[in-house]
């Protein structure tokens, strides 16, 4: 196992969720009392009161899916927090899911917080799979918006064409991306699905914004998943095995830039991306580590063509190569680790598990490092966790074990 | 495979479009029926949706460039229902424009079997009824290819 030359110098002492639910089945709870529940859950966790809590480190604008907001102000006044040192935001919206903990990191560093909690939370009274439509029109989205591209999905199926135009990729890779990803949702108890999707299920789906079929879309689903990071001195004191952070990175190039809400990448192989390849390059940099000392993946997974596209990015396999590489078996979880293989999603993500805007995919990273998780991938030492892929900032995240 | 049904634009009255200084020049030609592209003043760059500064050189100089209308498709996909409308099919693309290199623009290719549409199918634009008066600019399948200037 590689020697990781990563920073190490805080780590997630706690983690939190609500159950998951489907769209609508939370409509008697505010956004606050989901927050809240995963905030106390985590902090519960990690061993520390919910009043010691001095910083909030958000992403996606603090707001809560796409319409409500968390505001601080409401969670430190009904959660009894007795003075916060900080509280901030990454902008855009799920891309910066694992550079929030980059984010907490930069406040504790700084000396500015040293208990801070990072959450979201997701109800779907605005409905995510066609938020593209229902949002008030701007003279930016006036761009976009009247063709009828009227969600996150929508907007990538046409990345997808190019990917399938330009490197021969079928719909056999995002077929075997769902059903793989759903193979691990089997021994889960929060997942929303367990019963095995197949093949035939899948090809005969409803085609929503062709290429992209039904199984290829998330989950709508609604509940709330909070992470508490400290420093890694502190975090030994606490109730769990520190999971030291070992590199986090947030943002992205000009090329990528608004991406899919503005198509504008001015070449072939930025556009049939992920658009994190930077965020890759940046933490494997600081991690000193390649793709191959990665023990399990959490790719952020809004759509099957984009987890195809991020193990490309993130160097599991070569540019244009993803179809092949999960049709070989590559993603599939086992609990010992090929090589060559890399299991990706083994909480069953957000196709199968529950969508909470990439939150979900931080909590299965700390619990493999834990040595905890349901699907647990034996002895495994680096996690990567994704975000995005969506407008800049992307981020990504590898998580350790302590040593 | 097809069913035939023809992919068309969403009705006028689903469609409303906010301008800012920026972009209004666009909307302002496309209600006279021409497609206009902004051009760098200072360095000639075409960018698409127009955006207050020039990427390359940051000027705010601009040069509304009246375009040919052809496209050549970059992408597409096929959309099957709209929230409100769950019969539509639509078929929105990223086009290319030749006469305004770097420049894309996301729109709609109507009056076409969605199973005939390709990348690289060439296009001409014409211009759909949307709310408040004005027109948005839509892609047709270009007609059989202009007499060659020899």
């Amino acid at each position: 196992m590689a020697r990781d030359t990563g920073a190490r110098d805080v780590a997630i002492a706690g983690i939190g969720a609500t159950p998951y639910y489907k769209r609508g089945e939370t409509a008697d709870k505010s956004i606050i009392r989901l927050a809240g529940e995963a905030i106390l859950a985590a902090c519960a966790d990690a061993g520390v009161s919910v009043t010691d809590v001095d910083g909030l480190a958000f992403y996606s604008l603090a707001r809560a899916g796409y319409g409500e907001q968390m505001e601080a102000g409401e969670l430190v006044e009904t959660l009894g927090i007795r003075e916060l040192k900080f509280s901030a935001a990454l902008t855009g919206g799920g891309g910066g899911s694992a550079g929030s903990i980059g984010l907490a990191r930069a406040a504790i560093v700084a000396g500015d917080a040293s208990v801070v909690v990072t959450v979201m939370a997701l109800q779907q009274r605005t409905r995510l799979g066609t938020v593209v439509a229902s949002k008030a029109v701007t003279p930016v989205s006036s761009f976009v918006q009247p063709s009828g591209l009227a969600g996150p999905g929508h907007l990538m199926s046409l990345l997808t064409r190019r990917h399938m135009h330009q490197y021969g990729t079928t719909r056999d890779a995002f077929a075997e991306i769902a059903i793989s990803t759903r193979q691990n949702a089997l021994s889960r108890p929060k997942a929303r699905y367990r019963e095995p999707l197949t093949r035939e299920q899948y090809f005969s789906a409803r085609m929503i914004a062709d290429p992209l079929c039904l199984y290829d879309f998330c989950l709508e689903s609604e509940g709330a998943v909070a992470i508490v990071t400290t420093s890694i001195e502190r975090a030994r004191d606490l109730r769990q095995p520190p999971v030291p952070v070992v590199a986090a990175a947030h943002g992205g190039t000009r090329e990528w830039g608004r991406a899919f809400s503005w198509f504008g990448m001015p070449d072939d192989e930025t556009f049939a991306s992920s658009g994190n390849k930077p965020i890759a390059d940046r933490l494997y940099q600081r991690a000193g580590i390649t793709a191959q000392d990665i023990d399990v993946a959490l790719i952020y997974d809004h759509f099957t063509p984009m987890v195809l596209m991020q193990l490309e990015d993130y160097g599991f396999c070569e540019k244009g190569e993803g179809g092949p590489f999960v049709l070989s078996g590559a993603i599939r979880y086992t609990p010992e680790r090929k090589p060559g293989n890399i299991a990706v999603n083994t909480h069953g993500g957000q196709l199968s598990e529950a969508y909470v805007i990439g939150a979900t995919h931080i909590l299965e990273g700390v619990e493999q490092l834990r040595g905890t998780a349901v699907n647990q991938v034996a002895g495994a030492e680096l996690a990567l966790v994704t975000g995005g892929p969506s407008a800049i900032p992307n981020s990504g995240l590898i998580l350790g074990r302590d040593r | 495979m097809s069913n035939q049904t023809l992919a068309t634009a969403l009705p006028a009255d689903a469609v409303k479009i906010a301008t800012d200084p920026s972009t209004e020049p666009f909307w302002q030609a496309a209600r006279e029926r021409r497609l206009v592209a902004p051009r760098c003043a200072g360095c000639g760059a075409f960018r698409l949706p127009p955006s207050p500064f020039c990427p390359h050189c940051q000027s705010t100089a601009v040069d509304w460039t009246e375009l040919s209308g052809r496209a050549t498709v970059y992408t597409y996909t096929v959309v099957n229902g709209y929230p409100g409308l769950p019969d539509i099919t639509l078929v929105p693309v990223v086009v290319d424009l030749p006469d305004a290199p770097g420049a894309r623009l996301v729109s709609n290719v109507v009056g076409i079997d969605p199973a005939e549409v390709r990348i690289g199918t060439e296009l001409t634009v014409d211009f759909h009824p949307i709310s408040d008066g004005w027109l948005l600019p839509v892609f047709r399948v270009a007609g059989p290819p202009a007499k060659e200037q020899a």
